[in-house]
């Protein structure tokens, strides 16, 4: 049995009273250490699927399995990496901000949260910031941040919604290294949305590509053997591309 | 020296000292408006005799427990409104009337229901404080982002700890608003219910101290207690306020 399963799952997206299906019966499979990355363009609900995985939606057919149990309710069991910067408590320092999440999800004791913060800053080079408010740091260093947070909470799976995608190219493609090199090492599993090709490639063991309104699974592919050129003609059946690629 | 602020402004007090003591020399008639040397030194023997300081204390002491009142009710009100639909309606009605009414039209209606004495202020400082710190705590509520809402989802908190630990942090900058709003509605209240019924319990506040000494033409007594009015109230704005906001909202960089 795999680690993560999400069979024939079908979620709604509500905007005041009426509501749009964001995913039509979209299943995958995710085994241990994978790094799985749903890949689309913008309108395929691969973030409304992760956020469905957060335990933040329910589906409205289907299942989603962790580790064979059902998904109920967000747990840091399955921790979130956002896209937005201001996903660090804003009252709290970088070290304090790890800390508060190790011990509040009573993940670890006081003594062993406040070592593993340490040890993590230091993995994504941000000691010298430790005792730094969020406001002072720059975009790349809040995600790293971020990145090290969920990581240190050590959950059976990481679930990250374009965190790179709005920084600059230049820190994306460093990021995209530090990640990559971050989730080797510690063979975290990982669940990474995202819009961009390349990324994808990259970043990911395997790919999952959904086409837009309603999202629906066309082909999962390796990233050892993808090929940019053949991706994009299957999202967008070798129309125009909608979706932008960054680098 | 004079690039500083404070310099600056300790300056402008002394010119506007030495104006108010030239002015009040040249009419010469301490009745209608004494010097700022007699309102010094009434200021002075006032405080060693023991008199202001007293009306002080009591003032505070009836301040706090009108404010600290309306911050519990406000609590409960906000908690309800958060938890439920009806309660937000609740709230909103209840603020868009209440809130354009001064305190101290309801001091005619306390006193018959409370009668003479602390506990008509205490009810007329609750509503001073009520309305303006529940609808900021609310709308701050409201406005956390909903990805700092989904961090601290995420962390399986329970729901007292998700309001305590996640969302009055965040709703922190309106919280103080609302707070900084409440204590000088209740602050202007109670001077001035004090002016109208001081006396009640033997002993008076700082609002009876300026009405008592008016009453014995002891004017320069009347500015005294008007400069400590004053005086308390910047003291709470500008140090207590400002020092709490220093620590915190500004220090986390979430003041906009």
């Amino acid at each position: 049995m795999s680690f993560l399963s999400v069979e024939d799952v079908t979620l709604e997206y509500r905007n005041g009273r009426e509501s749009f299906i964001a995913a039509e019966r979209v299943s995958f499979t995710v085994d241990r250490a994978d790094r799985f990355i749903i890949l689309g363009p913008s309108g395929c609900g691969k973030s409304t699927i992760l956020r469905a995985i957060g335990g933040y939606l329910k589906p409205v057919g289907g299942n989603i399995l962790l580790d064979g149990k059902q998904i109920e309710k967000p747990g840091p069991d399955r921790v979130f990496v956002f896209q937005e910067f201001d996903q660090l408590l804003p009252w709290k320092t970088v070290k304090d901000n790890i800390i508060f999440a190790l011990t509040a999800s009573r993940r670890f004791p006081r003594a062993e949260a406040e070592r593993r913060a340490a040890a993590f800053i230091e993995k994504v080079n941000l000691t010298k910031f430790a005792g730094s408010y969020p406001h002072t740091l720059s975009g790349g260093m809040k995600q790293r941040v971020a990145i090290a947070r969920a990581m240190a909470m050590e959950p059976q799976i990481l679930l990250m919604d374009e965190p790179f995608a709005a920084l600059d190219a230049l820190t994306r493609s460093k990021m995209q290294d530090e990640l990559l090199q971050l989730c080797v090492d510690a063979k975290f599993t990982v669940l990474f949305v995202t819009h961009s090709i390349p990324e994808a490639i990259r970043v990911g063991t395997r790919i999952l590509l959904l086409t837009a309104h309603p999202g629906r699974v066309k082909a999962e592919v390796e990233s050892r053997n993808a090929d940019p050129a053949l991706i994009q003609e299957m999202l967008f059946d070798g129309r125009m591309e909608q979706g932008t690629a960054h680098v | 020296m004079f690039e500083n602020s404070f310099v600056r402004k300790v300056v402008l007090l002394a010119v506007l000292a030495a104006a108010w003591e030239v002015y009040a020399r040249w009419l010469a008639n301490p009745l209608l408006f004494p010097t700022f040397s007699d309102t010094v030194a009434a200021l002075v023997s006032s405080i060693t005799s023991g008199r202001l300081p007293r009306a002080v204390t009591f003032t505070i002491t009836l301040l706090l427990k009108g404010y600290l009142a309306g911050l519990l009710l406000a609590g409960i009100l906000t908690a309800f409104a958060s938890a439920t639909r009806i309660g937000a309606d609740f709230l909103e009605i209840l603020t868009s009337m209440f809130n354009p009414l001064p305190s101290i039209a309801l001091l005619p209606i306390a006193l018959i229901w409370f009668g003479l004495g602390d506990n008509s202020v205490i009810f007329v400082l609750i509503h001073a404080v009520l309305w303006s710190v529940a609808l900021n705590t609310y709308a701050g509520f409201r406005g956390v982002s909903a990805t700092l809402r989904m961090v601290g989802q995420n962390y399986g908190l329970s729901t007292i700890g998700y309001i305590t630990r996640i969302l009055v942090p965040a709703a922190f900058p309106s919280i103080l608003t609302g707070l900084k709003i409440g204590w000088a509605f209740a602050w202007r209240t109670l001077i001035a219910a004090e002016l109208v019924f001081g006396v009640s319990s033997g002993s008076g506040g700082l609002g009876w101290f300026i009405f008592e000494n008016k009453n014995q033409l002891l004017i320069p007594n009347v500015f005294a207690g008007l400069l400590t009015v004053i005086l308390l109230g910047l003291a709470v704005e500008n140090l207590l306020f400002k020092s709490i906001e220093n620590a915190t909202v500004r220090r986390w960089g979430m003041q906009n």
